[in-house]
Parts: structure tokens; C-alpha cells; sequence
């Protein structure tokens, strides 16, 4: 098997990242600014392609996180690094805020402690709003709500151009992408871990396992055992027509449960109305299926926050899974004597922690590298509804996704350079080619010649032409 | 100073047969197509039959496609295309975007002509995974007739409509041999003479059942199908997800012109004017679905009361509104009536149903019956309802006298 070295170095990567969802992208980025020589192995064809593939879209404030939590300290952080990198990585970020709603007596009962759980956890500028007060703000809301508070600092944000984002800035300085490459055992010899994949053999000092729905599965392969088991959690969402957005313009959240955040009402940063998601207890760690049912409640449950809804067409639904546990906690843990990391557990808040989560790792591996003098900060395209689109720009050599106005020149771009889609999903997640009102009525025929020959995992099944 | 006297958005059979008749009388047109090429849906329709109404003769979708642009060529019209209209702004400019940038167009009137899409799968709510392979008739024709490429080899198709039947053609024209035709009411929608082909084909049609669930992760591995008789598997490579036509109104939806919630369309009076008069609307924007040879025709007509609103022989903007009394009655357009006139593109009143009805169509005005007509029909069928003078702004009714 050949064994993939570093440009320049015989002697293997400093660091191993393995799984490149929200986290892995962004531990990739903060040890190669930190100096390290990172390799990320993905075993999919495409980033994002497991659970950073389908959330909420919000970068949290974690005014609800428990307190003193580890998953409170890597959210708070994460949220301050993101306002920090976002404009030089072009990253977009609608300030939306929120208003957790309480709609019966029970819940309405729970908001006091739960708004003191928010100053406790560093809210300064929250507030309690009448149900009067709510429909002020928005006067779509049911007249049925009764009371909740105003969380100004939760904001909406692109979810998959910030993992792209953070991985590139690792590729543009140094870092190493593997696709199709699924780790499968791991031999620890002579200070360096010796790592057998499906695309070859590699050698690195600290290995970081970030696999997500299958931290526990690669946690066996290298370490030789898991020290928790993954618990897949389901999420269904429903996408509104872009029609709808104008309903809400915060973000409009339940009363969490123990269990649950809740279904959440809001915008996407690409201009729709989003409600969801559920969370059901599954075993596959695969599939994510959406079921007309549960879709069905969800647009009930939509409809009763934000009466008008009714009249807005369904543009998408999605199902994603969450790396849950048999904790509610996240599962990180050192044992620096092989270097080895597993960074386990990160359910639902792992977009908006990821960046905190990335520096609280590179503190607990206490690496030495020598970080990089002029670090490259490669910029995102824009592909939110805030700030300029390329269909705006001259030479975009026109639009090929009439619904999401998406040009010829960001297809090209997507398919070309170091982390080029690998899929259609993946091509979607750059671009939002198909992404729209028609889901791809026009301008399938179109994608699949573009794309003909150039993504790993062809549109068309081998096989047929 | 304009860029054209009047501006096309769209170059399928409505636009191009308005842009020919409007550059025919000597006006100075241009049609803005957003695709490599005008021509609309049939471009990618490769089977018959197009043309009788226009042509006189049959043609296969893109021969009938090239005929019309090079009638509108012939005529004089501009067509642009690849250019895209992103906004419609009032008075009758648009800004478009093309491989230059954006700009802003003007012109005296502007004929919307965008027409129809079908509703997607997610629409639809079909539960399952999201693998590819889970195409609208429309893609699948873009890959077969434009691309040659075959998606898939055991597909089921979803739908009765008429287009379903166009998704069969455009299978056993590539090669490709469905498992079964699924339609989840109690009968096919489309006319009978169609489910003669699913039968040449071999093809079943199953009545009363529905796609459950798509399974594949990447690609489609089987459905789930949800049956009289309890779920059925069915060893599908992919799906065509068929008819559910909508008007593609997305621009009008994010202008300040007055759409139709029930057609999804322009509201729009007896000339194919909106509620900016320098706007027109024909063809399958207008409400889903007609033949290409009905567009063709309304944008014929529509051409007219363009040119009869630009040397201001059009009366002044108004009239009754109709308003939908029965559950069963899906649609009517035009929308705003107003005094008979023989030179209106609209003498009849269209309606599309969706659930069957047996009874009596009345419209009325102040609780007088302005006209009525017998009604026995399944839902998607064509039907129209002679217009009498309509006087005043006193709301319409229209409304169905169901039969025991």
C-alpha cells in the first residue's frame, strides 16, 4: 500500500484528522495555523457529507447550554472566533436574533429560569417580552403566543460554506485533503501512529478522531476501544418557498425539553423559511429518511406559530442525523502518552462550537509547531442572499440554476481547485445548484453534462449513458 | 429612449408566437430567453405531436421548437439569450443578468411568457432518502432528447396527467421500461386514449396507490409503495416524479404585480393585462397546463391587445373581480372582467377543477345569474365558460350547483 507523505517531509503528518464534518474542518484549520501538518481523512466522497450535511443553520449564543459545561465554554468561543474570522474567510452572518415563545401555562412558567440561565451563561442583553411584545415584533406570530424573551445575539449563518471555509484555509496553508479514504485500523510504533486506509497508509504524531456518527466505530479501529456509543438522533426539516421569509425575521424557538431543543421557525441565510427539526431515536447511522407524517406535523406545527405560513409552497425537506450519545454531554478526551484525541459526541450545537472546539483541542494537545509567519485567508463565494451573488458580476458566463440564481462560473469554481465536489450533494452544498422552488426541473440536464466525467461520484449511475 | 417597444420574458411557444405577431405588424420586439436557446418545453418533448393548430402539419417537439424560433427570426424579432430577468420593476422595466453583469432593460409594455414548471418530489412530501435518480418529466427529457444520456433503467413513474404519458414516450425512446405507472386516485387523469400506450408498453398502472418511500443513499435502490392492499416493494433504479404543473412565477412573486393565490398566476383582466398595465401575461404562466398550441394561440391574441394598449385603443384598466364559491373549482383566469368587447384575448372564462363534479357552473354578480353551463368533469380537464357583458366592479361569483 503506498503511504501519502506531506510535500516536503518523509516523516509523516504531525496530525491525523479524522472526518471532515463541521469539526474536523475546523480542527484542521486551527492546527495548521498553529503549525502543525495536518492531513484530514474523509472516507466519504465529499466533505460535510455525514452530520454537518443537514442542521439548523444557527450560530448559537448557548444561552441554554448547561452551565459550566464544556459544550457551553467550546460554544461561546466558537461563536466569538466566527464573528472574528467571518469577513476574512467571506463568511455571511444575518443577525437575526431570537425569541424563545412560550405557548401554554407550562411553559410560560419555565421561561424565569430559563432567562436566568442565560445571564448565568453570559447573556447580557436578553429581555422578557409580553405576548403583545412578541407580536409587536412580529406581527405574523399566532395571537396565540403568551409570553417569552428576546435573545439578540442568535444569528443565522451559511452552515456549509463555514466548514468549507475553515477546511480551505487549512488546504491553502499546507494542509493535506483524503476522500474515499475510511480509516480502518490503527498501530501506534515507534512515537507515531501508523494509520491503514482505503487510500493508503499514513503515519502521523497525534491522531484526532472527529468521525462523528462513527466516533465510537473509529475509536475501536484505532484506540482499540470506545469509551461511549453512538446514539443517532434524527432531525426532519421542512423548507419553505423564499416567499415565506418574510414571515419571520427572528428566530423563533420553543421552550427546549431536557430532551430537545425544539422545532425551531426561522430564516436561512440563503433567503427561506425553515421549520424543524424533530429528534427520533434511531439505530442506523446511515440513513436519514423524512417521513410525510412527520413532514405533515411539522408544517402544522409551522402553521400554528406563524398563522400565514399556510399559503407558502414547501420547497424542501431533509433529514440529518445527530452524533448523539448516551450522554447529553460532549465525549472529548486526551491521552497524550500515543496522542490520541477523540472529540466524541457533538450533537447539535457542533456548528457553532466548532471553532471553540478546535482551540480548545489544540490547547489540550500542547503541540509544539511553528505556526505559519503570513497565514493564507482564501475567501468564500457568497452564496447567502446577503451581500453580493456573482449572477450580480460581469463574465459569470450565465445562470444555470434559474431558481437559485446560480451561475456557470461558481458551477466551474466548485468543480476545480483542492477540495472540488466530489458529488451532486456536494456540488449543492457550494453552489446551491438544484437547491430551489423546482428542485432541479430545469436545469438537471444541464448539471449532469456539466458535470459529466468530473465528480467521483457521478450524477448518473455508472454504467448508464 | 427604450431598448425594444416591447420585451418577451420567455421564448416558449406563447412568448415566441407574441414576439412573431408583434415584430410582423412592425414593432420593435425582444424576446429574453434565459436558456442557450428559445423554444420552451418542447425543445425536450422528442416525440409528437406539436404543430396542428400552428403548422398544420405534426412534428416531433424540437423540429416544432426550431420552427418558431425561426418564424420570430423571420419576423424580425431580437432573441437574447441566456440572459435573465431578475427583477420586474414598475412601468415596464426589468433588470436582467447575463454573462456582461446586470442591467436594466425598458420598454413600453413587457409580455410575461416565463410558463410552467412541475412540482418537485420534496413539494409532494414523499418520504424516503433524497438519492439521485428522482427526476420531473421535464429533467429526464433534458437528459434523454438534449444530452443522450439515460438516467436510469427500471424507473416507476409517478402520475396520470398527460405528461406522464410524455414521460413514457421519452422512456421507450431511450430504452428505458418502467415498472409500473403509480397514480394515487381511483382512476388515470389523463384522457383514456393514453392508457392504451401504458398497455402497448407493458407498462401497469396502479390505481389507488402512492410512492411511501424512496430508498438509496446515492442512488435510488427500490420504492415502497403504499397500496389498497398494504405496502409493496418495487425494485425501482429511479423515479419520474410527473405533472403537478405550477406557473414559474417566481419573478412575479417578488415584484409589485398582483399574483393569484388559486392559479399560482398574474391576475390579469380580459386583454392579458396586470395591475400595472405596462405588463402583460399568456401562455402557461397563466395557470398549469395547456398544450404548446393553446400558448401559441394566446400569445397570438395577447400580441394584439399589446399593440392595441401601445396606440392606446385599450379601455380603461377595471372591472369585476371572480371569486372561487366551491371547493371543487381549482382555478379561473382571467380573473378581472370587464365589458364584452370583440377584440378581448379572452371571450371564455378558464377553469380547472381539482376534484371531479357533476352539476351546474354559475357565475353571478349581485345574486343575478350572469350566465350558466352544465358541468360533468374530472379534475385537470380543460374547460371554459362563455363570458357575457360584465358591467360594473360588483364582485363575481363563480360557483358549481352540485347534483345529488
Amino acid at each position: 500500500m503506498q503511504t501519502v507523505e506531506p510535500a516536503g517531509s518523509p516523516s509523516g503528518f504531525d496530525v491525523a484528522v479524522i472526518g471532515a464534518g463541521v469539526v474536523g474542518c475546523a480542527l484542521a484549520r486551527a492546527f495548521t495555523l498553529a503549525g502543525a501538518r495536518v492531513v484530514v481523512l474523509e472516507k466519504a466522497v465529499d466533505v460535510l457529507d455525514g452530520a454537518s450535511k443537514a442542521n439548523s443553520a444557527i450560530l448559537h449564543t448557548g444561552f441554554d447550554a448547561p452551565e459550566g459545561s464544556l459544550e457551553l465554554a467550546c460554544i461561546r468561543e466558537g461563536y466569538a472566533l466566527y464573528h472574528e474570522v467571518r469577513q476574512r474567510l467571506g463568511l455571511p452572518l444575518v443577525r437575526a436574533g431570537a425569541m424563545v415563545l412560550a405557548w401554554n401555562a407550562e411553559e410560560v412558567a419555565g421561561l424565569p429560569a430559563l432567562m436566568d440561565q442565560a445571564v448565568a451563561n453570559g447573556m447580557t442583553d436578553i429581555h422578557p417580552l409580553t405576548g403583545t411584545e412578541a407580536r409587536t415584533l412580529e406581527p405574523e406570530l399566532s395571537d396565540r403566543v403568551l409570553a417569552g424573551f428576546r435573545v439578540p445575539g442568535e444569528h443565522l449563518i451559511d452552515p456549509w460554506s463555514a466548514a468549507h471555509g475553515y477546511l480551505m484555509q487549512a488546504l491553502a496553508n499546507g494542509a493535506a485533503l483524503m476522500r474515499q479514504a475510511e480509516v480502518l485500523t490503527g498501530r501506534h510504533s515507534g512515537g507515531e501512529w501508523h494509520l491503514a486506509t482505503t487510500a493508503g497508509a499514513i503515519t502521523a504524531g497525534l491522531v484526532i478522531n472527529a468521525a462523528g456518527l462513527w466516533g465510537d466505530e473509529v475509536d475501536r479501529r484505532v484506540a482499540g476501544e470506545s469509551w461511549f456509543t453512538i446514539k443517532p438522533r434524527k432531525g426532519q426539516f421542512v423548507v419553505y418557498d423564499k416567499t415565506a421569509a418574510a414571515l419571520a425575521g427572528h428566530i423563533l424557538l420553543p421552550v427546549p425539553t431536557r430532551i430537545t431543543k425544539g422545532i425551531v421557525v426561522c430564516r436561512t441565510a440563503f433567503g427561506n423559511l425553515l421549520v424543524g427539526p424533530t429528534a427520533e431515536e434511531q439505530e442506523d447511522r446511515e440513513h436519514a429518511t423524512v417521513e410525510r407524517d412527520t413532514l405533515q406535523a411539522l408544517m402544522k406545527r409551522g402553521t400554528e406559530i406563524l398563522p400565514a405560513l399556510a399559503g407558502h409552497e414547501v420547497t424542501a425537506v431533509y433529514a440529518g442525523l445527530r452524533p448523539g450519545t448516551e450522554e447529553k454531554h460532549y465525549r472529548i478526551r486526551a491521552d497524550l502518552a500515543p496522542g490520541y484525541i477523540c472529540v466524541g459526541g457533538i450533537r447539535s450545537t457542533g456548528l457553532s462550537a466548532a471553532l471553540g472546539i478546535a482551540a480548545h483541542v489544540v490547547r489540550l494537545a500542547r503541540g509544539s509547531y511553528a505556526p505559519p509567519a503570513d497565514p493564507v485567508w482564501p475567501e468564500m463565494p457568497n452564496i447567502s442572499v446577503d451581500g453580493q451573488r456573482d449572477w450580480q458580476c460581469p463574465g459569470h458566463g450565465g445562470i444555470v440554476c434559474h431558481c437559485e440564481l446560480v451561475t456557470r462560473r461558481e458551477v466551474e469554481a466548485a468543480l476545480s481547485g483542492p477540495m472540488a465536489a466530489g458529488s451532486l450533494a456536494g456540488l449543492k452544498r457550494r453552489t446551491r445548484v438544484t437547491m430551489g422552488r423546482c428542485q432541479g426541473f430545469y436545469c438537471s440536464a444541464e448539471l449532469a453534462r456539466l458535470t459529466e466525467g468530473r465528480l467521483a461520484q457521478p450524477m448518473l449511475e455508472p454504467g448508464h449513458d | 429612449m427604450t431598448d425594444a417597444e416591447v420585451l418577451v420574458v420567455g421564448g416558449g411557444p406563447a412568448g415566441l408566437a407574441a414576439a412573431t405577431e408583434l415584430a410582423g405588424a412592425g414593432r420593435r420586439v425582444t424576446v429574453l430567453e434565459r436558456e442557450a436557446e428559445a423554444g420552451g418545453i418542447p425543445r425536450h418533448c422528442g416525440h409528437y405531436p406539436f404543430a396542428m393548430r400552428e403548422f398544420h402539419r405534426l412534428l416531433r417537439g424540437p423540429d416544432y421548437a426550431a420552427r418558431l424560433r425561426n418564424a420570430a427570426l423571420a419576423a424580425g424579432v431580437t432573441i437574447r439569450t441566456r440572459t435573465t430577468v431578475t427583477a420586474l420593476l414598475p412601468g415596464g422595466v426589468v433588470e436582467v443578468t447575463d454573462d456582461n453583469g446586470l442591467a436594466n432593460l425598458a420598454a413600453k409594455a413587457v409580455l410575461l411568457a416565463t410558463g410552467v414548471r412541475e412540482s418537485s418530489r420534496a413539494s409532494r412530501l414523499i418520504g424516503g432518502e433524497k438519492p439521485g435518480g428522482v427526476l420531473s418529466t421535464g429533467a429526464l427529457q433534458g437528459m434523454v432528447y438534449l444530452n443522450h444520456q439515460r438516467p436510469f433503467q427500471r424507473p416507476v413513474i409517478l402520475g396520470t396527467e398527460l405528461v406522464a404519458f410524455s414521460a413514457l414516450l421519452t422512456c421507450r425512446h431511450a430504452g428505458i421500461k418502467p415498472l409500473a405507472m403509480i397514480e394515487p386516485g381511483q382512476r388515470i387523469t389523463a384522457r383514456s386514449p393514453a392508457i392504451w400506450l401504458a398497455r402497448l408498453m407493458g407498462v401497469p398502472v396502479r390505481l389507488q396507490s402512492d410512492i411511501a418511500a424512496i430508498r438509496g443513499r446515492t442512488h435510488v435502490e427500490g420504492v415502497t409503495l403504499s397500496t389498497p392492499t398494504g405496502a409493496e416493494d418495487l425494485p425501482a433504479d429511479g423515479v419520474i416524479v410527473t405533472g403537478g404543473f405550477r406557473p414559474d412565477a417566481a419573478l412575479l412573486r417578488g415584484s409589485h404585480l398582483e399574483v393569484d393565490p388559486a392559479s399560482g398566476g398574474p391576475v390579469i383582466d380580459r386583454w392579458g393585462c396586470l395591475s400595472d398595465p405596462a405588463y402583460f401575461a399568456a401562455g402557461n404562466l397563466l395557470r398549469g397546463v395547456e398544450t404548446a398550441g393553446w400558448c401559441w394561440s394566446e400569445g397570438r391574441r395577447t400580441a394584439r391587445a399589446v399593440m392595441a394598449a401601445l396606440d392606446g385603443r385599450l379601455p380603461k384598466p377595471g372591472g369585476a373581480r371572480v371569486a372561487l364559491a366551491h371547493p371543487a373549482l381549482r382555478l379561473a383566469v382571467p380573473q378581472i372582467l370587464g365589458p364584452e368587447a370583440t377584440d378581448a384575448v379572452y371571450g371564455a372564462l378558464q377553469i380547472r377543477l381539482s376534484a371531479p363534479a357533476n352539476g351546474h357552473l354559475h357565475l353571478t354578480q349581485g345574486g343575478q345569474t350572469l350566465t350558466s353551463a352544465r358541468l360533468d368533469s374530472l379534475p385537470e380537464r380543460r374547460l371554459s365558460l362563455p363570458l357575457p357583458a360584465v358591467s360594473g366592479a360588483t364582485p363575481l361569483t363563480l360557483t358549481i350547483e352540485d347534483h345529488a
